[in-house]
């Protein structure tokens, strides 16, 4: 199964002008929230960063069971690859949510937001993968054991998201809304076009790493072999 | 660890190459052992003879190329360099556990004749902790031939065993010729000397 | 299936064997779940009523798994005898199955303690309450017991394993929890039974890939 991949250069150009474009809409095609002013088009970035960092964490549980299932010691990297990007992501979901609590109720945390608690939890736990991945000898035993945690991390996601939805009924029952009822054309646009920059960016951004990952691998084993 | 089937030799590897990481323990090794075989391989320290031998029985995965091996884990027996036992435990319960999970027929009898036969059984109901070395090392042999294996794997066996012990091995492996495959790793190959069919010198790095 | 079961058996035995003869987890279990009670009162203002003790109960169970977690695969590791058991012709997932009906075993010992030690220093626990132990106590378990096998391949394992067991552990609080305070419990209930059969089916069947190469 070999998905055509665009080449570097000219995804990162592609990225940059629908980056460019979006934050034209958010500012200019938007409307400006008659409530949050200015603060709530933070939304715009926040959402889509989130999304992207759900993204991340699922390519990487994906290519871990490609892993668990041939054996190709390739998919190590790209699965490690994507959940450090889910990660970075998820950690830039929680700035923005909190600048944008921040923003709108004068807090930088809020219980009462799901989705920021259950990007807390998922932090948590992708911390741990990096300090279980670090502390097991580079081998097939670490990317075994690496892959088995990214699958729980998929798993545990909708169950988190469950066990806070319960949670939040009764341990936090605070009303905050977020944005309005309904997004209008034009915001649904501008977020469209927003998400649309973000994952590009994300995935840019995963490939690049990939590279130069694997650089690094090639030139180690390069020069191991000179040193023979 | 591939299986092959009516094949005639026990252990095929090809092309096997092993990497933890960036370090290349083995490279490019080819070799074929057939039915009843004793493969005695050497080689300097740090050369992969633990890491050959651990390939061989499935507790490690080749990184390239093969090792396909004609028996499957209800026959294999391995010592390897811990003794693979519950130190807590006596020496009847660990051999009466590990005689459960490989089904040992008359499981009973049989940890009756190894015990007796290895020198344990006076000790049999004392705890592996307060056994020496040289006893710790003869009951991982006896877990090892419980089930009568058919490919017996040993990784310097010679280390930890006393001299009764020795006397001993040499004994089992003398008589258990037909229909078992051994393969020994050592570096006291001379030892082995009168029954080694077969040798193999893995090159220092 | 009759020789899977054997080996779940044998194996369980082994554990609770060891455990009989060295006791040296479980009498820590039932001290420290005691002794977490005692500073919880400490810990409490005078004015918190039920709920907030609720909340610290599973604290301490939380803790106390992970104390008997942090013992559990070490006689395996002790002289290797991991490597032996994955060498045998039993399925590797009977492994976990055997080690987590014995971490099982000794959890719902040092709770029969603890519980009732709750109820009469704190509050007293209905029906609902003690259906969330038991439901989240087999969660904790089955993925505990995973868990734990994962930071014994790693340095540093004593640290590792907590980092790797909450975020997994605590959607079993809030099951715990809610179990126990709420109006509804059998919503909660019902999430603990999820949770038990998505983590012990998944436990069940990656435990192979975290033992073998």
């Amino acid at each position: 199964m070999s998905i055509p991949r665009p080449s570097p250069t000219l995804l990162a150009f592609a990225t940059a002008a629908i980056a460019g474009l979006s934050v034209a809409m958010i500012f200019f095609v938007a409307p400006v929230d008659s409530d949050q002013g200015l603060s709530q088009k933070i939304f715009y970035v926040h959402v889509p960063i989130a999304l992207t960092a759900y993204a991340g964490f699922g390519l990487g549980a994906w290519k871990a069971l490609r892993l668990l299932m041939t054996r190709d010691e390739r998919y190590d990297l790209e699965s490690y690859t994507a959940v450090h990007q889910g990660t970075i992501f998820g950690v830039l979901t929680l700035v923005t949510g909190a600048i944008w609590a921040k923003a709108s109720w004068g807090v930088w945390w809020t219980w009462s937001s799901n989705q920021l608690v259950l990007f807390l939890v998922l932090f948590l736990f992708y911390c741990a993968y990096f300090m279980l991945r670090f502390s097991i000898e580079p081998g097939a035993r670490r990317e075994r054991i690496s892959a088995v945690y990214a699958l729980f991390g998929v798993a545990l996601i909708p169950v988190s998201f469950l066990a806070i939805r319960l949670a939040s009924d009764f341990i936090h029952p605070t009303v905050f809304t977020r944005e309005g009822p309904q997004m209008t054309g034009e915001m649904f646009a501008s977020f469209c076009v927003s998400w649309l920059a973000i994952t590009l960016v994300g995935y840019v951004m995963y490939r690049a790493e990939l590279a130069g990952k694997r650089t690094d691998a090639n030139l180690r084993e390069l020069r191991e072999a000179l040193a023979r | 660890m591939a299986l092959l089937g009516q094949a005639a030799a026990t252990i095929r590897v090809e092309a096997l190459e092993k990497r933890y990481g960036a370090r290349t323990v083995l490279r490019d090794l080819s070799f074929d052992v057939p039915a009843g075989a004793t493969l005695v391989v050497t080689g300097p320290n740090g050369s992969g003879k633990t890491t050959l031998l651990r390939l061989l029985v499935g507790l490690a995965a080749p990184t390239r190329g093969s090792v396909a091996v004609a028996v499957d884990r209800s026959r294999l027996g391995f010592v390897g360099h811990e003794s693979l036992l519950y130190t807590e435990l006596t020496a009847l319960e660990n051999l009466d556990l590990y005689g459960r999970l490989y089904r040992v027929r008359e499981r009973r009898e049989r940890i009756g004749m190894l015990l007796e036969r290895y020198g344990l059984w006076d000790a049999r109901n004392d705890r592996v902790t307060s056994y020496s070395r040289g006893m710790t090392q003869r009951l991982a042999l006896c877990r090892a031939l419980l089930h009568d294996p058919a490919l017996l794997v040993l990784d310097e066996p010679h280390a930890s065993l006393d001299a009764d012990g020795v006397g001993l091995l040499e004994q089992e492996l003398a008589a258990g010729r037909e229909g078992r495959t051994v393969v020994v790793a050592t570096h006291d190959p001379g030892r082995l000397d009168a029954l080694t069919t077969q040798r193999l010198l893995l090159g220092a790095r | 299936m009759n020789g899977y079961l054997a080996d779940v058996a044998a194996l369980a035995r082994k554990d609770l064997q060891l455990e009989l003869r060295a006791r040296d987890t479980l009498p820590a279990m039932l001290l420290f779940v005691l002794a977490t009670l005692v500073v919880f009162h400490f810990a409490l203002p005078a004015s918190a009523g039920d709920e907030p003790a609720y909340g610290l109960l599973w604290v301490a169970l939380v803790f106390t798994a992970l104390l008997g977690l942090s013992r559990a695969w070490a006689p395996e590791t002790a002289a290797g005898a991991l490597d032996g058991l994955v060498l045998a012709p039993a399925d590797r997932s009977a492994i976990w199955l055997g080690k987590t009906i014995a971490t099982l075993a000794f959890l719902a010992a040092a709770e029969i303690v603890a519980l009732p030690a709750f109820a009469l220093l704190f509050a007293p626990l209905d029906g609902a309450a003690l259906a969330g132990v038991a439901l989240a106590s087999l969660g904790l378990c089955a993925v505990g017991t995973l868990v734990s096998a994962m930071a014994a391949a790693a340095r540093g394992r004593e640290v590792i394993l907590p980092l790797l067991f909450l975020p997994l552990a605590i959607p079993l609080v809030v099951g715990g929890v809610g179990a126990g305070i709420s109006e509804e419990p059998g919503r909660f209930l019902a999430f603990l039974g999820l949770y038990d059969a998505v983590f012990a089916i998944l436990s069940w069947a990656a435990f192979e890939y975290v033992v073998t190469e």
